[in-house]
């Protein structure tokens, strides 16, 4: 079992838990992720890393509640377990010194953004970092964030914080500002992912993603999260999860996020009248 | 001598009508007559030509004797000396390609039903509360097993039974690898699969389920933890595609997830279970195997109108066991043969709506014997369908291999292992099954087991002897 060390609201429906997992943290690098079941009849899902600390052996995630078994995940209390806990799953970042370099975090994306602006940083580069929301109290992190940037810049959708606007706009006024940067990394729903890989394409800085599709076992054996990179089919769970974004059929990935929707209320709104009745 | 029944005494089945709407096993198995009954028409040959059929070298004749006098402990053990999972190889063993194929009684009508008989006395042990036979002493020397399917789970039984202490490191959360994700509930009961891990677990073997070799436990942490020998059966569990166009369009499943949601995860049983399956009115599976007939009449039992198989060559060529095509047809399974997908239509949704196929016929021999399917020229023509399986093989996973590149590997990406012993090119580490082989029966991976956990005792008492 896998003890929920620490949990904590970030904001409305964003939760953060600490879990105590020694083995996934012992290997645990910047970038890879970990499938989680909650009960005996839960389903896996995938929930990229947001922090790890080898010497406590903790895995932090942070999550959105979007569904049932988000729910059901932030309804557990400091102290209780999650059935299983495996991982760390998928390729690590690509992580070296390469000068200045830019990552970008939007909404829930900014806790797994985090430890690859760590990783770079730690590897000696420049690191400026985007993150962004639609408004001020759906930020989290930003001190965490900041820690590990050297620029730090944060923006919100209806300006109730920082720099009103998209990170797309923000990464726009960074490249049009400086010129060296050398790679990129974002971080987010997928919609912001595509329109960011659009602004670094402009550009001509090399961008890298992480998905996050449907899964099952997470180790290349279903084949669920199959993606089309570069024309090729691949699997985000073991060729993945970070991907050069200019090679990402998003518009495919955006529809295959959609293939159970039906099946997704079906099960929110039982548990909606379970929990109701109860 | 009295006259032999040609024919097997028939064992009772679930009416088709009920079970196309249930997941319940088919064949409901022998009573301890039916047994005694069918175990009579056993020649006793001398020189059992059905144990050079069985991959394990069970003693078949002799099981069979006990079982015709009633004496169904003594069946069992006898079994229990070769096989430590015969509740598993009673159900899916081919034995019409192996043990069987080889009876005598071949030359006067059917073979004795061997596969039947090791069932029914797995089944009534089972039935009784299983004993725990009596260990050597232990040893002290552990030995790492990597995968707790058919391979590894009886190369731990057989480590432990000499006394050595293994541990099984399982990817999933739960034990039996392609027996729990890929077999059906209706073709191998959950049930069966736990109870005879139970029994692998009472040897003595540690399984710690949630953990991945090379990524949670990584080769060099094994033998740091003292391990001393290593047996990889990770299997073949890579989904393959034809990457024809349309092949990521919403609807269409690789065998592999299809039946992993609905046999491990449990789809089924969904909203009760989380985890979702959809399946629509008019299902096609690609392929002939025996994961395309577990795929095709899952989806028949999910809701399906038609269930159908899409199959580039004719039934002939099939490789899907006899009985298994048998029960698909009796269960309303429709057959497309010479017929291959060329591509995938979808709407604007991203949902499949149709497929392309065209019609092929049957030209030279291939490598594999069968005769290849050509295509025929402008043959296309389309079906509607809401579903599509894909079921047209696996690869090797590659995870393990990536992170143990001194492990050598053959031009098809599985592990070269000497096909005795299991030796890989690092000494120490051996593997078995399907990841050396390529997919194939559960019998086959479980007699790799058993050779290899042979021959990891001869390497280790070698080794601590200084020889190594």
């Amino acid at each position: 079992m896998y003890t929920i060390l620490k949990s904590k609201a970030l904001a409305p429906n964003i939760y953060e838990f600490t879990i105590r997992a020694p083995l996934v943290a012992k290997n645990a690098k910047a970038g890879q992720f970990v499938i989680v079941r909650i009960h005996e009849k839960g389903e896996r899902i995938p929930l990229t890393i947001a922090d790890f600390d080898k010497n406590e052996g903790t895995i932090t995630i942070v999550f959105q509640v979007v569904g049932k078994t988000t729910h059901e995940l932030s309804t557990l209390k400091e102290g209780d377990s999650l059935k299983d806990f495996v991982g760390p799953l998928g390729n690590p970042s690509e992580i070296e010194r390469l000068g200045s370099v830019l990552v970008v975090g939007g909404g829930v994306g900014i806790a797994p953004i985090f430890p690859i602006a760590r990783a770079l940083k730690e590897s000696g580069n420049h690191v400026i970092g985007i993150i962004g929301a639609r408004s001020s109290d759906l930020l989290f992190w930003e001190d965490k964030v900041k820690e590990v940037c050297d620029e730090l810049i944060v923006c919100t959708d209806d300006g109730s914080k920082g720099v009103k606007g998209f990170v797309t706009q923000a990464m726009e006024m960074v490249f049009k500002e400086k010129s060296d940067i050398k790679r990129c990394w974002a971080i987010g729903p997928l919609i912001m992912m595509k329109f960011a890989t659009q602004v670094a394409k402009k550009y001509n800085v090399p961008i890298t993603v992480s998905l996050n599709p449907i899964m099952v076992d997470g180790t290349g054996m279903c084949g669920a999260c199959r993606c089309t990179v570069g024309g090729k089919t691949l699997f985000a769970c073991s060729h993945g999860p970070e991907f050069d974004g200019t090679l990402v059929d998003f518009d495919e990935l955006i529809k295959r996020g959609e293939r159970f929707k039906e099946e997704e209320k079906i099960a929110w709104e039982r548990y909606k009248s379970m929990k109701g009745g109860a | 001598m009295a006259k032999v029944r040609k024919t097997k005494v028939p064992m009772k089945e679930q009416p088709v009508e009920e079970r196309i709407r249930n997941f319940n096993e088919v064949p409901l198995g022998y009573t301890p007559e039916e047994a005694m009954e069918e175990a009579s028409r056993c020649l006793g040959c001398k020189d059992a030509p059905c144990v050079k059929g069985c991959p394990v070298g069970i003693n078949i004749p002799n099981f069979i004797k006990e079982i015709k006098e009633g004496n169904f402990k003594k069946a069992i053990e006898i079994i229990k000396q070769d096989n430590s999972l015969p509740a598993i190889c009673g159900r899916v063993c081919p034995q019409e390609d192996q043990c069987e194929k080889e009876c005598r009684l071949n030359k006067i009508g059917e073979p004795v039903a061997i596969g039947r008989l090791e069932r029914f006395v797995a089944d009534w042990e089972a039935g009784q509360g299983i004993e725990r036979p009596n260990l050597p002493p232990k040893k002290g020397i552990k030995v790492a097993v990597i995968g707790s399917g058919p391979a590894g789970l009886t190369a731990a039984g057989e480590l432990a039974k000499m006394g050595y202490d293994v541990t099984i490191f399982e990817a999933l959360h739960d034990t039996g690898g392609v027996l729990r994700y890929g077999i059906p509930e209706f073709r191998l009961p959950k049930r069966i699969i736990d109870r005879e891990v139970e029994y692998i677990k009472m040897l003595g073997v540690k399984i710690e389920v949630n953990a991945i070799v090379g990524k949670t436990i990584t080769i060099e942490q094994i033998w740091n933890d003292g391990f001393q020998a290593m047996f990889i059966g990770t299997g073949a569990g890579l989904p393959k595609f034809m990457n024809i166009s349309g092949e990521n369009l919403n609807g269409i499943y690789s065998a592999n997830e299809f039946l992993t949601r609905v046999n491990l995860m449990k789809a089924y049983l969904f909203p009760e279970y989380d985890t979702p399956i959809k399946v629509g009115k008019r299902v096609a599976v690609i392929g002939g195997g025996n994961v395309a007939m577990d795929s095709v009449r899952t989806a028949k039992r999910l809701g399906a109108e038609q269930a159908m198989i899409i199959y580039r060559r004719t039934e002939k060529e099939m490789p899907a066991r006899i009985e298994e095509i048998e029960r698909a047809k009796e269960e309303g399974i429709i057959f497309h043969f010479l017929t291959n997908p060329v591509r995938y239509i979808g709407d604007e949704k991203g949902n499949v709506v149709a497929v392309e196929c065209i019609r092929m016929e049957l030209g030279e021999p291939d490598a594999s014997g069968r005769r290849s399917p050509v295509p025929i020229p402008n043959s296309e023509f389309t079906m509607e369908v809401d579903t599509v399986v894909v079921a047209i093989g696996t690869g090797p996973n590659p995870v393990l291999l990536q992170a143990f590149p001194e492990l050598k590997l053959n031009k098809w990406g599985y592990i070269e292992a000497d096909p005795e012993t299991g030796a890989t090119s690092v000494p120490g580490v051996y593997a078995g099954g399907d990841i050396v082989t390529g997919a194939a029966t559960v019998i086959s991976a479980m007699g790799a087991g058993k050779r290899s956990a042979k021959a990891i005792d001869e390497y280790l008492q070698k080794k601590l002897k200084g020889g190594i």
